[in-house]
């Protein structure tokens, strides 16, 4: 079985507390919170004030310029108040509060469909723009910006994340077991988009019936879609990982995944881009998993984007006594938050509730020089050197050792043995780097 | 509304694996090794080994209250006192493993910042401190009690020493150290080298134990095969090419065997150069500190004026890590590696 080659480490996966558990509808009721900035590049342009009557897939946020997007309401209500929240990672943002109508009722609200397979590549781009849809694996990054292929750039492969390779997370999972179907409508749709002429579809080996299920439909739906089942290993969903896994080549450092002629989307955006291009209906709700040994009753949950946190875990049963850490994402890139009333944004895979033992972390002591964290970095960084550098203010003796190559995916500081907090150094690190010289 | 939730930078699952939990590991597996020293030394071993660790812990406690810190729970000070306890004589006097420890910690660990600052071994430092001051009592062997009647006879001699000083105006030809011990009245076979029916060091002479010890430590992922592998595979290859021309006087006759179960080897390959602060980050470097511990400990045994030299070898090339770990560069990720000679 394949996986990519250097470092990458085996967390404890915790998905059998809800991988068997049906996605269901997610209850909607009081107040919901839209964030203008919830994806990479400028926040969207408000459309909406204080007063004004909204409805369930109504545009309320404008994309502002090209590497922003649409920002759809969820429910039919009324605008209660625009201010400024903080997002779980720490991030300000100018959001509008909804207040749900008392009549309101999800699914009322018809879209136009459309037979997608008329379509031409633009019109399908454009389609997709207008949708507001974004990366929903976790970088919400614009995905028409990605699907716009620059001329002189070829794309040889389409590949689709199923990996999901964050421990607890299961949304992908259900959704390939479940909405397989559209999936493969949804890869057909992206492949038409940017001309791919293969796709591969990437799933972790602890996934063994979704992995079933997707090769059966494969086998029924012609030659070129590919499933490629992967050795379990931490950090596979990254593009990185995932291309050189799945079609052994690396991206060339600082680049993105069409230098190799790849193009990558998560089977979340997927099913988004088949519900935009083919139902009409643009991104405004996601498959979350909310899950941890401080929930209740984990589960997936089909839910509107803008729901409060707080409203979500209290369909799943509330808290368990001992949770301790509230995380939106998966437990090994995910952000830590307190305030329940954080809505559900795009990016949100999954809100994690970890118990005290869960959590449990060692004492720490001096670095010892071990060198696991050089062995499991995937990227094959020194992360203890790049630390002590930061550690002491040398920023620019970090850079030269690639420090901006690092995702913050976590390995190093998941093996140490002496818990130094290396993510949050490097993450302290980027911040207080010199801004290189502007090219050109 | 807001909760008491923990607020931190991800990840937000750890490994299992801590400092104290890598440090107790090393104990573990070297205690049988230890109870087998004390079994055949007798009970003046088992109170070297405590005097030690008694030493090494007092010296890291005065450390801890000068630098207001308290690192006793890391177990690292158990650790070197013991590493430090393995390394004497058996029946070395109280007050020169007392003397070990503590200058092993004072002076090579604290002096330089403490755990994982120091760039020597501290029990290594500590031993080499004692051997050349009391370098008497540190060569002084017991005749163990499996194997008494024939090692007491030749003075309790260590099988390395024994070759090293008969070698000296030696001017026949015997097939090796084996056969030439044998010709000198000192009969000691492979199986005794192997479970440790020799003299020696407490802690070094069960090959046996310390194997098992290392597989416990490979199985727990506490070091890797890398130092060790290297260290031992150099070492066999420069001993069978080289070693044998003083008994035989032709190449590729050494007595790899013998070489590999005497002395301090299998403590050193295993446990001492595998000490992480001392050594290289990268599988690179460490491949490379073990073959250098390797051919080092082949030229002091062979060439130098002491029998033995692994201790010695450890410490020199725990010198040179900072130059391996600069030039044993890991390859990043979509980076393609600069080419020698090209300005960067």
């Amino acid at each position: 079985m394949k996986t990519f080659s250097k470092g990458g480490v085996h967390p404890a996966g915790h998905k059998e507390l809800s991988n068997a558990i049906a996605i269901r509808n997610a209850e909607v009721k009081g107040t919901l919170i839209f964030p203008m900035s919830m994806h990479i590049g400028a926040p969207a342009e408000c459309l909406v004030k204080v007063g004004d009557e909204v409805n369930e897939g109504m545009l309320i946020g404008k994309a502002a310029g090209f590497i922003s997007a649409n920002i759809y309401c969820s429910v039919k209500g009324v605008v209660k108040e625009i201010k400024d929240i903080f997002l779980a990672s720490g991030m300000k943002t100018k959001a509008v509060v909804v207040e749900t109508a008392e009549d309101f009722k999800p699914g009322e609200v018809q879209f136009e469909a459309s037979d997608w397979e008329k379509l031409t590549p633009k019109e399908i781009v454009d389609k997709i723009a207008a949708a507001g849809i974004v990366g929903l694996g976790g970088a919400t990054f614009p995905v028409n910006v990605k699907y716009s292929i620059p001329p002189d750039s070829k794309v040889d492969a389409l590949v689709i994340n199923g990996v999901e390779c964050e421990p607890y997370l299961t949304a992908d999972h259900r959704l390939m077991l479940e909405k397989t179907e559209q999936l493969f409508k949804g890869m057909r749709i992206i492949a038409k988009a940017i001309n791919a002429p293969k796709i591969f579809v990437g799933i972790e080996a602890n996934k063994p019936d979704a992995i079933q299920r997707m090769t059966e439909f494969a086998a029924k739906n012609g030659g070129d879609i590919e499933i490629v089942p992967l050795q379990l290993k931490y950090p596979q969903g990254d593009e990185k990982q995932l291309l050189k896994a799945v079609i052994d080549k690396e991206i060339p450092s600082g680049k993105l995944p069409i230098a190799i002629g790849a193009v990558v989307s998560n089977v979340g955006t997927v099913n988004a881009v088949y519900e935009a291009v083919a139902l009409g209906k643009p991104l405004y709700e996601r498959v979350v998993t909310v899950t941890g040994g401080g929930i209740k009753n984990p589960g997936n949950y089909l839910v509107k984007v803008g729901t409060k946190v707080g409203d979500l875990v209290e369909q799943c049963g509330g808290f368990t006594d001992d949770a301790v850490k509230l995380i939106m994402g998966g437990p090994m890139m995910g952000f830590t938050f307190s305030d329940l009333d954080t809505p559900v944004i795009k990016g949100t895979s999954g809100i994690l509730v970890l118990s005290a033992s869960e959590a449990k972390k060692g004492q720490r002591t001096a670095c010892l020089q071990c060198g696991r964290c050089l062995k499991a970095c995937p990227i094959g960084l020194q992360p203890t050197k790049l630390f002590k550098k930061i550690n002491s203010g040398k920023y620019a003796e970090a850079l030269k050792l690639n420090l901006m190559d690092c995702k913050e995916c976590g390995c190093c500081a998941f093996v140490c043995p002496a818990n130094i907090p290396l993510v949050q150094g490097f993450r302290l690190g980027k911040r207080m780097a010199p801004k290189p010289p502007k090219k050109g | 509304m807001n909760n008491n939730f923990i607020i931190e930078s991800s990840p937000h699952l750890h490994h299992p694996d801590s400092t104290s939990r890598i440090m107790l590991d090393v104990i573990i597996a070297l205690i049988p090794a230890g109870i087998w020293g004390v079994v055949v030394f007798g009970v003046h071993a088992l109170i070297v080994i405590a005097v030690s660790i008694i030493g090494a812990v007092l010296g890291e406690y005065m450390m801890c209250k000068v630098f207001k810190k308290f690192t006793l729970t890391d177990y690292s000070a158990v650790l070197t006192g013991l590493l430090v306890g393995y390394n004497m004589p058996p029946a070395v006097p109280l007050f020169v493993p007392f003397l070990a420890s503590l200058f092993a910690m004072l002076i090579v660990k604290w002096a330089f910042g403490g755990l994982g600052c120091n760039w020597m071994n501290p029990a290594l430092g500590g031993r080499l401190f004692v051997f050349f001051s009391w370098t008497g009592y540190m060569t002084k062997w017991t005749a163990p009690a499996t194997n008494f009647a024939t090692i007491d006879a030749v003075g309790g001699a260590s099988p390395l020493g024994f070759v090293k000083t008969g070698m000296m105006d030696f001017n026949g030809s015997v097939s090796g150290p084996i056969e030439y011990m044998k010709q000198a009245g000192y009969d000691v076979s492979y199986m005794d080298l192997f479970l440790g029916n020799i003299s020696g060091c407490i802690g070094e002479v069960s090959a046996l134990l310390l194997i098992l010890g290392g597989i416990y430590l490979l199985y727990r992922k506490v070091i890797t095969w890398e130092i060790p592998g290297a260290y031992l595979i150099t070492f066999a290859l420069f001993t069978w090419v080289f070693g044998g021309l003083k008994f035989t006087h032709s190449l590729f006759t050494g007595d790899v065997l013998f070489n590999l179960l005497s002395g301090g080897l299998m403590l050193g390959a295993i446990y001492m150069a595998t000490d992480m602060v001392t050594t290289p980050l990268s599988s690179k470097g460490q491949i490379i500190f073990g073959v250098g511990c390797g051919f080092l400990t082949f030229l002091i045994r062979f060439y130098g004026s002491f029998p033995e030299g692994v201790s010695l070898a450890i410490v020199l090339m725990n010198m040179v890590v900072p130059l391996i770990d600069r030039f044993s560069k890991t390859k990043v990720f979509g980076v393609e590696p600069v080419k020698k000679g090209a300005k960067k």
